[in-house]
């Protein structure tokens, strides 16, 4: 048994914002106070609960490639292994060793992988179970999937709930993520859609239809979390105006919009677009339905990619730069393109700008988690740094100094004099999106929960206080002491608990074989490659 | 006899996963489903091989040690193949190769690997073959010949195969192949384009330059006269969506990472008409697995040097090739693959000048210049793992018989185990001495 004696303790949803405790933990988790437990001197630190992300692009086929075609970040970061790390780069993408140990140093322990397509959901897996430490679920993509849109399109709703349940179970995934649906079917004709009601061409469905009917198979599943959508027409001026169509048409369901500043634009005079941020906070500050994830960007590189293969296009065209496509079939497609986001350019401004914006002027916190959706919006190493910007105002002022005159003109941001407390910082990196996942022993600190805590030391710099732990615990073992890894341990794959549905088989095995390139019985994942599992 | 059905085939980077095997007294008796290369590997006799140090027979164990020992003593080892083996012992590999300060390639740097330096200036635009037989009106073979080297390419992804939109298979499909000579699968071509040797840089930047607009100046490009270019056009941009496939007669003819740039960006530029892709015709069983798993677990898909205790990359510094032919290494691991037979003589001579262990299934060509030979469960027969097609489609490869051997993965963990255990005692030894 351990005890972690005499930290100011963050544990929101415990309703504990500093107070001095103690925390026991025994068998990985957290248990009430006994005698006997070995001392975790916390005096002066502050404890919360680990880290969870929501979002993030870190294992799988479009990963990797995002690895193999930028050497040049790469090498620009070497990790060299240690008596119990193994080596590997860091930089935008780190490898999977490094990935896992950056996160812990960071005191945080459960990822999601934001997107993974079921037919390389064994690729997914193969990488994730390299990634030491963290506990991790992966999202499966299911919004421009063949079966999906026909079976919208034919108002069978019953066979997409068990189709849904299936493509879960045998992705060993965690929950249902759509990306700009129907457009990624237009893909395939290098078309995309333009707005909720344009018809995919080969379905005949909406964007509306399908985000709708994805809505209503998430909740008929009960999955453990809401929808995870990535909005149609992201990046481009009409991005604000669909992203509030689409809220609006989950009428009171459950819906987590993600990497929402991406969709944070509007049409501007003179300009590619302004931040319509304000438009969406009021919005999701009227509907407590609402979850989303900011996707805020960081100055420097980043990797985009992406299941939106047809706005990865228009990136490439735009900037003339490598460009990787996939299509995978019957299933989703992907795009890559290595991007700098620059400080001194407009759009760069602005898209750092709308972040913000979204943080500062989103006022439940409960409903915002922080994420840059890695690498896309840069990487997640730069967390530490984004939670300073929220907590220093005036730090923030003097980086806003820095940007674009006219990005910054125009926008909110010199008004918004809000600043995160710690508390709040504590619900938008853990408690936040551990109860938007459905995370039920993460996120805090109560009696049951995951022995999941990460012990900072305070410092005026923010960036200095969370981007190295002091103490990192991972069911109840130490794990980090002083920002370095110390233990290399390996978390869970989380799976949720699904309803009993009819099996698909009867009717997707005679229709899988003539349109797959694989047999049916080597689709499903096998359960051993992602052992161990948590089922929630 | 047991049946076991769905089975994959990792004999070549299709990775048909349709096939049936019976299995009698612990060997395979049946094969159903597979080509003739299928057939006869899955047919081939297992565990006729013994362990051999400099050649003569040895214990396993005994031969083990030796290659510790030689592994151990190294300055400079280097461990290549991994092609035909599955991701976990290439993962395997990788952490032997860190724990040894090695350096860590691949075949990739012999066949594809300037496909993926061309991935690297350029990107790539693909698919996964199932899009290919659900929708490419038009398919490309360039410097590959699937018609021999993957039997049932044709029939199960690319040319006759039938699939979402293409009812008719061969019928609703036009089939370019450029070659430098007439191959099999050339002849099964709608337009051959008989490519000039090692002027595939010269056709390929012809299609790019027509396809871009230009007008082209001059009779003929690299043996293709103008209007093989003018008609080779029209088709590709006319396709509802195509289908390129490249193989080593594009990636290691003169020009190599230049002609596949050259390639990429075709298909690149005919996607601001249509809807294109383009798959790396990979010929070893998971060769692209192990593009794949040194990429997630060091950043970099071949050619990594690990002797500053973190992954370096350089093609020309660290592949094999170079190693070998500058002497540069002073002990080599070979796991599932043949140096010694396919690479150019300097370097694969090199291999019997320097301790060199193979693990392999077989006692192949590498094995007979070794020091020591370990065989090995042939992996997709008696060991089991995953392997990737040349799509980059995950698929298991199962165990259905037993081998007295171990698998690759579980050698190279021994290795990696008993490297571990001599560096520490020597470590201990220092702190005494």
């Amino acid at each position: 048994m351990l005890c972690v004696k005499g930290g100011s303790i963050y544990d929101p949803l415990n309703g504990k914002a500093g107070a001095v405790g103690d925390i026991y933990v025994s068998d990985g988790k957290i248990v009430p106070p006994a005698p006997g437990a070995r001392v975790i001197d916390a005096t002066g630190l502050v404890v919360m609960p680990g880290g969870v992300d929501i979002h993030s692009h870190i294992a799988g086929p479009k990963v990797n490639v995002g690895r193999v075609i930028c050497p040049e970040h790469s090498r620009s970061e070497p990790v060299a292994r240690t008596s119990v790390t193994r080596s590997g780069v860091g930089s935008v993408i780190p490898s999977t060793f490094v990935t896992g140990y950056r996160y812990a140093r960071m005191g945080y322990t459960y990822v999601t992988e934001a997107a993974a397509p079921p037919l390389e959901a064994r690729h997914v897996h193969e990488e994730l179970s390299d990634i030491p430490i963290v506990d991790k679920g992966a999202l499966i993509l299911m919004g421009n999937n063949h079966f999906v849109l026909s079976l919208i399109r034919e108002g069978d709703f019953e066979r997409l709930k068990d189709y849904a349940a299936f493509l879960i179970k045998a992705s060993g995934g965690y929950g249902i993520k759509a990306v700009n649906p129907g457009g990624g079917a237009n893909w395939r004709k290098r078309g995309n859609v333009g707005s909720l009601d344009d018809e995919t061409r080969e379905y005949r469905v909406t964007p509306r239809e399908i985000i709708d009917a994805l809505i209503e198979v998430n909740e008929a599943l009960g999955l453990p979390h809401a929808l995870h959508l990535h909005c149609n027409n992201l990046g481009q001026p009409t991005s604000g105006e669909t992203a509030l169509e689409t809220m609006a048409l989950a009428k009171g369901r459950r819906l987590h919009i993600t990497h929402m500043q991406f969709s944070a634009y509007k049409p501007t005079k003179g300009r590619p677009f302004a931040s319509s941020a304000k438009a969406l906070a009021e919005y999701v500050n009227r509907n407590p339905n609402i979850t989303m994830d900011v996707g805020q960007v960081v100055f420097g590189p980043a990797v985009t990619m992406t299941a939106d293969a047809p706005l990865q296009y228009s990136l490439h065209t735009l900037t003339k730069e490598r460009w990787v496509n996939k299509e995978i079939e019957m299933e989703t497609q992907s795009g890559i393109v290595p991007l700098t986001y620059r400080k001194r350019t407009y759009v760069g401004a602005i898209q750092w700008i709308a972040g913000l914006e979204l943080f500062l002027m989103i006022e439940n916190p409960w409903q915002i988690s922080l994420t840059t959706d890695h690498p896309n919006g840069g990487p997640f190493t730069a967390y530490p740094w984004v939670i300073r910007l929220l907590m220093d105002r005036s730090y923030r002022e003097e980086v806003a100094e820095t940007v674009n005159k006219r990005a910054l003109g125009s926008s909110e941001l010199p008004k918004l004099t809000r600043e995160y407390t710690l508390e709040e910082i504590a619900i938008i990196t853990r408690a936040g999106p551990a109860r938007t996942l459905g995370l039920a022993n993460k996120g805090h600190l109560g009696i049951g929960a995951d022995a999941d805590i990460a012990i900072y030391r305070p410092n005026s710099d923010f960036e200095v206080m969370f981007q190295a732990a002091a103490y990192v615990l991972k069911g109840g073992e130490v794990v980090v002491r002083e920002g370095e890894v110390v233990s290399e341990t390996f978390g869970k794959t989380y799976i949720p608990a699904l309803p009993e549905r009819r099996d698909v088989t009867p009717w997707l095995s005679p229709v899988f074989s003539k349109f797959y390139s694989v047999a049916f019985e080597n689709y499903a994942v096998e359960k051993e490659k992602y052992m161990p599992c948590e089922v929630v | 006899m047991k049946t076991f059905e769905n089975i994959v085939c990792s004999f070549c980077g299709s990775l048909c996963d349709d096939i049936v095997l019976e299995v009698e007294d612990n060997a395979i008796s049946k094969v159903r489903g597979g080509c003739a290369i299928s057939r006869r590997r899955f047919l081939g006799p297992i565990d006729r091989e013994v362990p051999r140090i400099d050649g003569q027979e040895a214990g396993f164990d005994e031969a083990l040690d030796i290659a510790v020992e030689i592994l151990a003593k190294a300055r400079h080892p280097l461990i290549y193949g991994l092609s035909s083996t599955s991701s976990e012992a290439q993962a395997a590999a990788v952490k032997l190769g860190e724990t040894l300060g090695a350096s860590v390639d691949s075949t990739s740097s012999v066949c594809h690997g300037p496909g993926t330096v061309a991935k690297q200036l350029v990107g790539l635009p693909t698919c996964t073959l199932g899009e290919v037989k659900n929708r490419a009106d038009v398919v490309v073979f360039w410097g590959c010949n699937p018609v021999e080297a993957h039997p049932r390419h044709f029939s199960r992804y690319s040319v006759q195969a039938k699939g979402l939109h293409i009812e008719e298979g061969r019928r609703n499909r036009k089939v370019i192949v450029a070659d430098v000579r007439r191959t099999a699968t050339a002849r099964t071509a709608d337009i051959f384009l008989q490519v000039a040797p090692n002027e595939d840089f010269q056709v390929l930047t012809a299609l790019r330059a027509v396809i871009g607009g230009a007008e082209l100046e001059g009779e003929a490009f690299g043996g293709i006269s103008r209007d093989e270019i003018r008609t080779t056009c029209n088709i590709l941009q006319n396709a509802e969506y195509g289908g390129f496939f490249f193989g080593m007669g594009l990636t290691m003819t003169q020009g190599t990472h230049y002609n596949v740039r050259q390639a990429l960006s075709l298909v690149r530029d005919l996607n601001e008409k249509t809807a294109f892709a383009v798959i790396p015709m990979r010929g070893h069983g998971n060769v692209a697995g192990a593009e794949t798993v040194l990429a997630w677990q060091t950043g970099y898909p071949f050619g990594i040097n690990f002797s500053r205790g973190y992954p370096r990359y350089n093609p020309g510094e660290f592949t094999v090739t170079d190693l070998l032919s500058r002497r540069e290494v002073d002990a080599a691991l070979i796991v599932a693959s043949d140096p010694g037979a396919t690479l150019p003589a300097r370097a694969a001579s090199f291999l019997s000048e320097i301790p060199t262990i193979v693990i392999d299934p077989n006692y192949s060509a590498t094995a007979k210049l070794a020091r020591v030979f370990l065989p090995s469960a042939p992996v997709g027969v008696a060991a089991s793992g995953t392997g990737y097609r040349m799509d980059q489609v995950p698929l298991p490869l199962r165990k259905v018989i037993d081998s007295k051997y171990p698998s690759d993965h579980d050698i190279l963990l021994a290795i990696d185990k008993g490297v571990t255990e001599c560096s520490a005692s020597k470590e201990v030894l220092s702190m005494i001495l």
